[in-house]
């Protein structure tokens, strides 16, 4: 087995997501963390190494506050660690995001997987792993809940809508993970000390041969603002003597309400 | 060829309505056409799709019953190429959503999922508002690159009147690719989601619920009550109880009453339950972010309180 790439997003810890509570926008700061998805995805190749060995190397495109996500990803048991820079500060989109990355695993031939999760749960937008896919020209498999890797080929449950589908294809591939696909192991004391003695590997764009103005001209999305709408909810904690009593009082307030409808 | 049109698909029938009536609308602001793609086994024929906006159908002929993503984008390319349209609208579902991206790279361009509000600005170009943060906040986001492709879920907009107005269907040809992935085995899915969009009341369980049998406290409550049953993703997609989950990945529900039972009130659930008119919770951890979500929170174990509230209710319709 060859290298298993791990694309890694730096998330907001949504936790601990705070909010300005007149303007209702989402203030700075939030601590950063691997994706949730992204992590199932690390789990996973982590699982697939010990079965049928390879290297695990985690991928992100941030700057330095991203190494918090890395070093995490290092603790859980990646062999190593690269983190893509712009190079220009700026925040990137998805376009630029896969562009960069393609840079990267070019530099991380040959490999056998890509694997990410099917999103990331702070920006929602499902882009990644098809984007790489398709600049790569490599088979694309989304919402992975089983995955099982067999002398060079690939087999695959993905969930749908309307079916679950048992797909196959050949290595190299490309993967996104659903939430169900496992649940990711918790770090030892001992594997957080030794992850500090771990390389983190920096690329920037310019290192990669993507031109700066490549970097800014992909920019295709701007994001104008984020805003957490007010949830007008009465939030009554409704006591009684009794369950039975909570429980009465309750159905008053259903009744009162216009909600209950009891004829 | 053509300028400054629009250009909608997506295989689930119903949603390709929507985007036509959404895309109308976009199109007569941009001055353009608005065209969308058929596959030619699909339910829904030419002059239907023209009834209810598009003034083109780019038709793709027989391509087989089972036909590969890898056929929708290059059948999806194939028509960008014949219309250049300015803006692409795609539903929203599963497919959609691994479709969008990879046409987006195609096309070098950018991409907005899940929009849930789209307008073009005085520069032609596309703003939207999404989901974000798991669900709990709302972005406004601006593509500033041609052509915009955005996806939509379904619902959000609603199809035009259908009338009868003239169109044209173009065929267009191209070789189908060698797919690079096999589909070995489909397992179908039995649907029901629909009941818990149009749904009055909804009674759901969460991972407070120990057992499937369990779930037998929820059904007795929905009788009384007329209510349909949701629940949580984990209770669906990993225990397989339900097969239906409501939330940011799942349904989106708007009924008067939505009572949840044994559920934590996790972003990604809340995101589907906020147009609910009232929202009761019922859970034993006082702290459980669900309280802060609802109207009505009773504190404890929903095993003791189920049973007392479907009494109670049952007492109710029996004496009035
Ligand atoms: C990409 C992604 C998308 C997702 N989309 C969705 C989605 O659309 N919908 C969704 O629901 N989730 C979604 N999730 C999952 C979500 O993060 C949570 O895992 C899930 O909502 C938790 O479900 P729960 O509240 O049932 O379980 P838990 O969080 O485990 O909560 C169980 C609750 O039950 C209470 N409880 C336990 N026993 C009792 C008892 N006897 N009586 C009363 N209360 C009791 C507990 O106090 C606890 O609050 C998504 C996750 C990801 C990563």
């Amino acid at each position: 087995m060859n290298r298993l790439i791990v694309l890694l997003k730096d998330a907001v810890d949504l936790s601990e997501l705070k909010v300005d509570p007149t303007t209702r926008r989402i203030l700075e700061g939030p601590k950063r963390r691997i994706g949730e998805l992204d992590k199932r995805a690390l789990e996973e190749a982590l699982r697939i190494r010990e079965k049928v060995g390879g290297e695990v190397c985690t991928l992100t495109v941030g700057d330095d506050r991203s190494k918090t996500a890395l070093l995490e990803a290092l603790a859980m048991g990646a062999d190593k660690a690269y983190l893509v820079t712009t190079g220009t500060g700026a925040w990137v989109d998805a376009l630029t995001t896969s562009i960069l990355l393609r840079a990267a695993v070019g530099r991380l031939t040959p490999f056998d997987l890509i694997l990410c999760g099917e999103m990331s749960l702070d920006s929602l937008s499902s882009q990644i792993g098809p984007r790489l896919a398709e600049l790569l020209d490599l088979p694309l498999i989304t919402y992975v809940k089983q995955l099982v890797i067999d002398s060079g080929r690939l087999r695959a449950v993905r969930d749908l809508e309307d079916a679950d589908e048992v797909v196959q294809a050949e290595l190299p591939a490309v993967v996104t993970v659903s939430r169900e696909i496992n649940e990711p192991r918790i770090p030892s004391l001992m594997s957080i000390m030794r992850a500090k003695t771990k390389p983190i590997i920096t690329f920037d764009a310019a290192s990669l041969d993507v031109p700066p103005e490549m970097v800014l001209e992909a920019q295709s999305i701007e994001i104008i603002g984020v805003e957490v709408p007010q949830v007008e909810r009465k939030r009554v904690i409704v006591k009684g003597e009794t369950i039975e009593e909570s429980v009465e009082k309750l159905v008053h307030h259903l009744i009162s309400e216009g909600v209950l409808e009891v004829r | 060829m053509t300028e400054r049109g629009v250009m909608v698909y997506s295989e689930d029938k119903e949603l390709e309505l929507q985007l036509l009536g959404k895309g109308r609308e976009l199109a007569d602001r941009l001055s353009g056409p608005l065209s969308t793609v058929s596959l030619g086994h699909e339910s829904i024929d030419a002059e239907e799709l023209i009834r209810y906006g598009a003034d083109q159908v780019l038709l793709f002929k027989d391509p087989g019953p089972d036909i590969h993503i890898e056929t929708y984008r290059a059948v999806l390319l194939e028509a960008v190429k014949r219309v250049s349209p300015e803006v692409i609208l795609i539903g929203s579902t599963r497919r959609g959503r691994e479709l969008a991206p990879r046409i987006s790279s195609a096309l070098r361009t950018g991409y907005m999922a899940e929009c849930i509000e789209l307008e073009v600005d005085e520069k032609g170009d596309l703003l939207a508002r999404r989901l974000v943060y798991g669900g709990s906040a709302m972005a406004l986001e601006r593509s500033r690159r041609r052509p915009h492709v955005a996806t939509v879920p379904p619902r959000i907009f609603r199809r035009a009147e259908p009338s009868n107005r003239a169109g044209e269907v173009i065929e267009i040809m191209i070789e189908k690719p060698k797919p690079k992935t096999v589909v070995v085995e489909r397992r179908m899915k039995s649907r029901g989601g629909e009941a818990l969009e149009s749904a009055r009341v909804i009674v759901a369980a969460g991972r407070g619920f120990r057992s499937k049998e369990d779930l037998r406290l929820l059904e007795e409550l929905a009788e009384v009550l007329g209510a349909e049953i949701g629940c949580t993703r984990p209770l669906a997609a990993d225990s397989g109880w339900l097969n239906e989950w409501i939330g940011i990945s799942g349904h989106k529900v708007k009924p008067k009453l939505y009572i949840a039972c044994g559920i934590s009130g996790t972003v990604q659930h809340l995101a589907g339950i906020r147009d609910s008119q009232v929202i009761v919770s019922i859970n034993k951890d006082e702290g459980a972010n669900i309280f802060q979500a609802s109207d009505y929170g009773l504190v404890g174990d929903l095993y003791v309180i189920l049973p007392v509230l479907t009494r109670t209710l049952r007492k109710l319709k029996g004496e009035s």
